[in-house]
């Protein structure tokens, strides 16, 4: 039987890159003063999963990594070691290795071995220093697995008798399997023994009647062969017995000098993973089509929730189609009962299939923790992460392009807002600094706030800084929110020396645009002293919006409700036409010109032509606003974006379009490249 | 036996035409028969009214929806400076698909006067557009093939979806 495990794979991915998501909360997580036995546990069943499965799938190079993680928190678990900041900070770092090898056996790439080893020679430092004291404690029972590790330099030649229980294969375990693997770990000779195989006409070809004397030469220590065993231990009688050159095993007498060397020998260990990886990465890369497709991890309630409405869905139908069948004029309240009903639960089923898109911002937050921890320990700050509601939640495509805004952001309260521990304690405030994250729903948008105590930004280091790079006159009248607002133009920095942190002033502009094509805005409240706030204001749903439809002869257009401001009735006295081009009319003491929507858009069967006949909406794009002259307001309603760029192109003045009621395509105006397009 | 013998031979060579042979849609516009590679064909509709697009070429019809999806209308025969014809609800829409550089799949619909058949052309017998005087500008002409003393302009799918990218471009410069 042959089962294509790469089938799995992705899967096994997942869940690798979920646990390691876990191990690495946990580890942040862990306090060292009092740890708590069930956070250990959470951090080790993570970390056994993964090598169970990294096992399974073949994937020896980070099975054998994780085993010696495993060990380390196993002691932990246990009790029988403590937990330090050191010993942290190598599982940290494990865990980053860890997600390198996985992501790198998942791209079908080279594994970085060096890197792994580095990571695997910390791991043992760990482990084994540990086992320095022990071995002085506890001589007697630490011998023999000393004496294993001790041999491990040496070509050892292992003689393994194995004979299964008859009901071996039926447990689904195979011992030519387990002897491919030992075949790995060194040069293999096999001799069967068929004694026990009984007549022909007896034999049961689903039981194990043969048993193997094994010889096996390599660099092997003894917990290597029997984790190859691991499965089947109690399902057969076995035996492994070394022989190998009995200079070491005189060695009778172990003193501490002695174990000591233990720990650089244990690395050659790293090198049958090195031989193992080839055959992983020379796989033919076939599947980089499958990888591209994302997936998301929904909620099970909102599939329930999602099942509920198509139900109700279902019997609205039936319930229709009965009255249909037989319709007489005493049924049409029951046939309006009924539309209304289905108008409801049609609703209620879109909110609930987009709700599905929606995931915690926690997807985001979830890193910070750890970036928080690296990089305050780097700039030996002291620095508190709180996090204040991770659960809000925002579309998939937000989440996902809000990582590297954010990222950005908080580093850079970090690195300059943030003082130094002594600089703080001089200004009178706690040692520790504070970065709160925070995000919240406002009306149609989310928030996310990063706020700091550091020391504020400073305006007139800002305002002279700007002068000095050019970016702004001398005599420049700024407001205090336009001067904030220079630390997003593209070539500011005012970090007095770069640091691998930030400094470089290619951030914040970068942010900003990347915040703005979302649909959003940024804004900043400082306090010189005290710290400051960046907050990101956002459209909850990119697929999704407001939209007020407007007619303009038989065309149907869409104007994002968010930018209209109001529409009136113009009259004569308020229009004023600028040396024969353009046109512009006061609105309570603001002149604004007049974009034609007919002659824009070159629509031949638009009714009103005279400004008066026709209504004018007033809206604002990105901080410019106009007129614009149609023919009618339709209605308000919320339509699904699609882009006109998937099979067309992108057209100027429409920012993309959607279906109406009647299932024709109405567009959607792009209201300041409408306003640009109107300039030219 | 030798009969025998025969019949497989033929069986071959009936074999080695199946390989070379490509089936094309053909679709006339005015006199002239038109073919595209039938693999790249979704389906093909009748006309139904468009939403315009302000501001582009006249032969861009506009946008419809399908299935959810928006998917642009060129008219070839304006494509193809062949004059304009009044749709009817017999107006034919043929939707074709191709797949762009980066892999993603574009549809589009193009108006044709009607849809006529399913040709069978031997691989071998497609010559090489020449450069004559049709008004067909020659750039989305494949080949030409003749099938039954008719010929049949072979169009190439890629390169008549891709009429908007390189309008596009046009414009940025």
């Amino acid at each position: 039987m042959s089962i294509d495990m790469a089938q799995f794979h992705q899967v096994f991915f997942e869940e690798s890159f979920e646990g390691l998501d876990i191990m690495e909360t946990g580890l942040l997580n862990l306090d060292m003063g009092d740890v708590d036995a069930e956070d250990i546990n959470t951090i080790f069943r993570a970390a056994h999963s993964i090598k169970g499965g990294s096992g399974t799938f073949g994937f020896t190079a980070v099975s054998d990594f994780t085993h010696v993680m495993e060990t380390l928190l196993d002691e932990m678990r246990d009790g029988r070691r403590q937990v330090t900041q050191p010993a942290v900070d190598v599982l940290l770092g494990s865990v980053d290795c860890l997600k390198e090898m996985l992501a790198a056996i998942q791209d079908e790439q080279e594994v970085d071995v060096a890197r792994v080893a580095e990571y695997k020679k910390a791991l043992e430092i760990e482990l084994n220093g540990r086992e320095l004291e022990e071995v002085v404690t506890n001589e007697a029972s630490k011998l023999s697995t000393i004496e294993s590790d001790k041999v491990d330099n040496g070509n050892n030649i292992w003689r393994i008798a194995f004979s299964p229980h008859t009901n071996l294969l039926k447990t689904g375990n195979d011992p030519v399997r387990m002897f491919r693997e030992l075949a790995s770990l060194g040069k293999l000779t096999t001799t069967v023994d068929f004694q026990g195989v009984p007549d022909f006409y007896d034999l049961d070809p689903e039981e194990c009647h043969l048993s193997w004397n094994l010889e096996l030469v390599g660099d092997v220590s003894e917990s290597d062969i029997s984790d190859v065993f691991d499965w089947v231990e109690d399902e057969c009688d076995m035996a492994i017995q070394l022989i190998t050159d009995p200079v070491e095993n005189d060695n009778s007498t172990f003193t501490e000098e002695q174990s000591i060397e233990v720990v650089p020998t244990k690395e050659v260990k790293t090198e049958p993973a090195n031989k193992e990886i080839s055959p992983t990465v020379a796989k033919p890369s076939k599947k980089a089509a499958a990888k591209t497709s994302s997936s998301i991890r929904v909620d099970t309630g909102k599939i329930d929730t999602l099942i509920n409405m198509v139900g109700e869905l279902v019997i609205t139908q039936s319930m229709l189609s009965l009255v249909g069948e037989q319709f007489e004029m005493n049924k049409l309240d029951q046939l309006k009962n009924g539309l209304s009903q289905l108008d409801r639960h049609t609703r209620e089923l879109q909110e609930s299939v987009m709700n599905i898109r929606m995931l915690p911002i926690s997807f985001v937050f979830s890193r910070f923790p750890r970036l928080v921890h690296d990089l305050s320990s780097k700039l030996d700050k002291k620095i508190e992460l709180v996090m204040v509601g991770e659960h809000t939640e925002v579309d998939k495509t937000v989440v996902e392009l809000l990582s590297d805004p954010l990222v950005h952001l908080v580093r850079n309260s970090l690195d300059h807002g943030i003082e130094m521990p002594a600089d703080r304690m001089a200004a009178g405030k706690p040692e520790t600094g504070t970065i709160t994250l925070e995000a919240y729903h406002r009306g149609g948008n989310i928030v996310i706030e990063v706020k700091d105590d550091g020391k504020g930004l400073n305006k007139d280091v800002l305002r002279a800084k700007a002068i000095e790079k050019g970016l702004i006159d001398e005599d420049a009248n700024l407001t205090d929110k336009q001067t904030y607002e220079l630390i997003f133009m593209a070539g500011f920095s005012t970090a007095e020396k770069l640091t691998d942190v930030s400094g470089r002033g290619v951030g914040m502009d970068v942010v900003r645009r990347n915040i703005q094509s979302l649909g959003g805005n940024i804004e900043i409240i400082s306090e010189l002293g005290k710290g400051s706030t960046i907050a990101i204001h956002l459209p909850l749903t990119l697929a999704i919006m407001d939209g007020q439809s407007i007619a303009v002869g038989d065309e149907r257009f869409i104007i994002p409700l968010g930018s209209i401001i109001e529409s009136i009735n113009i009259k004569e006295s308020m229009i004023n036409r600028v040396a024969g081009r353009g046109e512009t009319f006061r609105l309570r003491d603001e002149y604004l010109p007049i974009v034609r929507m007919h002659e824009i858009f070159d629509v031949k069967t638009a009714q009103a032509t005279k400004l008066t006949d026709g209504l004018v909406v007033v809206v604002d794009g990105q901080g410019m606003r106009c007129g614009l002259f149609i023919d009618d307001l339709l209605g308000q309603q919320q339509v699904v974006i699609k882009s006109l760029e998937a099979n067309y192109r992108k057209v100027e003045g429409v920012s993309g379009a959607t279906i109406l009621g009647d299932g024709s395509v109405a567009l959607i105006l792009d209201i300041p490249g409408l306003v640009r397009l109107s300039n030219q | 036996m030798a009969e025998k013998a025969e019949n497989i031979e033929a069986e071959l060579t009936e074999e080695k035409k199946l390989e070379n042979l490509v089936q094309f849609l053909s679709f006339t516009l005015g006199d002239e028969e038109y073919g595209v590679d039938i693999l790249r064909v979704q389906e093909i509709r009748s006309w139904e009214p468009v939403s315009r697009i302000p501001n582009v070429p006249s032969y861009e019809k506009g946008v419809v929806n399908l299935r959810g999806a928006i998917v642009p209308i060129i008219d070839l025969r304006e494509r193809f400076g062949l004059g304009h014809l009044e749709y009817s609800p017999l107006t034919v829409v043929v939707v074709l698909q191709t797949l762009t550089e980066l892999g993603q799949a574009r549809t589009m619909g193009v108006v044709v006067d009607s849809v006529s058949d399913v040709i069978d052309v031997d691989k071998k017998t497609i010559q090489d557009a020449p450069n004559f005087g049709t008004k067909v500008s020659t750039e989305f002409i494949n080949g030409l093939a003749s099938v039954k003393d008719r010929m049949v302009m072979l169009l190439d799918v890629g390169k008549l979806l891709k009429i908007d990218t390189l309008d596009d471009e046009d414009e940025n410069t």
